[in-house]
């Protein structure tokens, strides 16, 4: 698709769309209010920091959870596989990696990370057969797995945590590199291919395109069914990445972190100009969403807001956002 | 009838009827207290909750529609009716009609959004999910509700057998519920001109539409009966945990939306029956009663029953494919 666009289409692509511009309002309306409530409680370095840790976790989860949407699908086990998979590494961690020193501590370092993404990828394929091969609907699929998966955690652990992590894996979630915390550089990490693969890749065309009709982008000869096994793993992959960095900030892992952030992902997405029925959909808008979120919450905690309060609100400003925009395009209809 | 008896022996129901003997049979022979009475009573009490959610949520599905939000519906309707029971004498009715009344309006405002925003009903009533639960939480600030009326404890009890241990076996709300919800469900899906209409409504909402369904009109109704069940089903609940609390509820939208989907609903629309729901929610009960019984330890209690979703979920997938597969040779 990108790759042969002409020059005055590469252009245009590059302009923000309607959703773009209705999120940067949205932005500038929150940050002028929240200037006038709070303004240097919450522009001022400590605020900005603590907003830059929270938000990998939740951008993560919501990058794992748009590539299916894009496709017209939904991924429920994405929270399970995240702390599954976390379980995993941390459970090799402990067992493997205590004590260890030197050469011997990196191969447990490495060897703790292959099984957490190996289990992962495990519940990736097994999504995307299930949904590409036997034809059961991705949120039925997925509502099994996330069910079965948390159980096998569960049932592992007995519901405890695993927790003592050597100082890299601490660093990963809690330390910075010249003031940038580092969970935020992993979400650049794996936001910027994700970017690439959505919107430069044929790969990306070909997910967004299923996400439109998948029996046409079948009948033009690719097999479907091998896209959607890739949309799973992918995003199960993803989880898995969002599960090293929640483990890594808790120092801990357990089978049920992060459970509410499972519809809120959703919520990121579909505000971020991700259509819900598929096919259409950016990274940049994602990212967008994720930082309006992210403000509101920590102006609300400033504020002192209960987090329900913001729960609430994220809920109502996605329907306002979404009521914004049909009554623009009834007032198009009706004004000349 | 004998067309009827095989289209029913071919049907998701007959087959899933099969599995839930099988499994309780086997129950009842594998343990000693599976088919005893008190068992019985207590699944049927435990589950009543879920199984009237079921009902309700049966009539979203077949629309083609999906709710989320009914647990946050439940958990306000059960707030505000148990916290206006506590401060004056309004009795069974006053409660019933706070109850039913707030749960049919939240639905009513779920049914407005879906049917102004054009958004998909699953996004709808997840961003409601979230409003009515963080206001909820927001305003109660999490406290819970310990002291219930006494009547409302108490009542609503009919003890119609004392078995020779002295323990008494009763008709209560919880029972009460559970065949209301059913009944009322299949009147409205089965026995009314409404019924059909939803089912068109799922099937092919453009030819519904077309043949003058009035489909905001219906969206009303489906969302504001399903808003209605969760604010009756949240006194059912109310009054078996002997408590309020603001955030016991939410969080198991997808395990009812799991029992009505194995009992043979389909998410696209135009499928899906009362029994075939009653069946779902009574195989996901006996498998966790049964589990339990069995001595599984209760942590593997929820692999267990994700793997019976999923494997059921692909059978009907399968099933459902090579019907379509028939249908295409013969039409070829």
């Amino acid at each position: 698709m990108s790759l042969s666009m002409t020059r005055p289409a590469r252009i245009a692509a590059l302009r923000p769309g309607p959703v773009m511009l209705r999120l940067l309002a949205l932005l500038g309306a929150l940050l002028l209010v929240f200037a006038l409530l709070l303004g240097e409680r919450l522009f001022n370095a400590t605020a900005v920091r603590s907003m830059a840790f929270q938000l990998p976790e939740l951008g993560i989860l919501s990058l794992a959870m748009m590539i299916p949407l894009l496709s017209g699908g939904l991924d429920l086990s994405i929270i399970a596989t995240a702390n599954l998979s976390a379980l995993a590494m941390a459970f090799v961690f402990t067992h493997l990696g205590a004590g260890q020193a030197g050469m011997m501590a990196l191969a447990c370092d490495v060897a703790a990370l292959a099984s957490g993404f190996a289990v992962a990828a495990a519940i990736g394929l097994l999504n995307g057969y299930v949904i590409a091969y036997l034809g059961v609907s991705p949120i039925l699929a997925t509502l099994g797995s996330m069910t079965m998966v948390k159980g096998i955690a569960i049932g592992l652990t007995h519901g405890n945590v695993i927790s003592g992590f050597p100082a890299g894996i601490v660093f990963l979630g809690n330390g910075s590199v010249l003031g940038v915390p580092m969970a935020l550089i992993v979400f650049v990490l794996v936001a910027l291919p994700v970017a690439v693969i959505i919107g430069r890749t044929p790969l990306g065309a070909i997910i967004a395109m299923c996400g439109s009709n998948q029996e046409a982008v079948r009948f033009s000869g690719i097999d479907t069914r091998r896209v959607v096994l890739r949309i799973y793993l992918l995003s199960a992959l993803l989880s898995a990445v969002a599960g090293l960095v929640m483990m890594a900030r808790f120092n801990s892992a357990n089978a049920a972190y992060g459970e509410s952030y499972l519809l809120v992902t959703i919520l990121a997405a579909v505000l971020g100009g991700i259509d819900p029925a598929g096919g259409f959909g950016k990274v940049g808008g994602l990212v967008m969403a994720l930082v309006i979120l992210q403000l509101i919450s920590t102006a609300a905690n400033l504020l002192g807001m209960s987090q329900f309060l913001t729960l609430a609100l994220w809920g109502a400003i996605l329907l306002a956002v979404t009521g914004v925009g049909r009554l623009a395009d009834w007032l198009r209809l009706r004004l000349p | 009838m004998r067309e009827m008896g095989r289209g029913f022996a071919r049907s998701h129901e007959a087959r899933l009827l099969l599995v839930v003997v099988v499994l309780g049979g086997f129950l009842a022979l594998a343990t000693p207290s599976f088919a005893s009475l008190q068992n019985l009573v207590d699944l049927l009490t435990s589950n009543a909750f879920s199984g009237m959610l079921a009902a309700g949520l049966l009539v979203v599905l077949v629309s083609g529609g999906i709710d989320i939000s009914f647990t946050a519906t439940a958990s306000v309707a059960q707030y505000a009716a148990m916290t206006v029971a506590n401060h004056s004498h309004i009795g069974w009715l006053g409660v019933a009609a706070i109850g039913a009344g707030l749960g049919s309006l939240l639905g009513l405002f779920n049914a407005v959004l879906i049917g102004t925003l054009r958004l998909s009903s699953i996004i709808v009533t997840i961003a409601t999910l979230n409003l009515f639960y963080g206001l909820l939480m927001f305003v109660t600030r999490g406290d819970e509700i310990f002291a219930l009326p006494d009547w409302f404890v108490n009542g609503a009890s009919w003890t119609v057998y004392t078995d020779a241990q002295q323990a008494e076996y009763a008709i209560t709300l919880p029972m009460l519920g559970l065949v209301f919800a059913f009944a009322l469900t299949a009147i409205l899906l089965k026995r009314s001109n409404i019924g059909r209409q939803v089912y068109a409504l799922g099937s092919n909402a453009d030819a519904a539409a077309r043949v003058g369904i009035p489909v905001f009109r219906l969206n009303l109704l489906i969302y504001g009966y399903m808003g209605l069940i969760a604010g009756l089903a949240s006194l059912v609940q109310a009054q078996n945990a002997q408590s309020v609390s603001p955030n016991a509820l939410v969080g198991r939208e997808l395990d009812v939306l799991a029992a009505v989907v194995l009992g043979g609903a389909s998410l696209t629309g135009g499928v899906g029956s009362v029994f075939g729901t009653i069946l779902g929610v009574m195989l996901l009960a006996f498998l966790q009663n049964g589990l339990l019984l069995l001595g599984v330890p209760s942590y593997w209690s929820p692999c267990f029953t994700g793997a019976v979703i999923l494997v059921a979920v692909s059978l009907l997938a399968i099933e459902r494919r090579r019907q379509q597969g028939r249908v295409r040779r013969v039409s070829a």
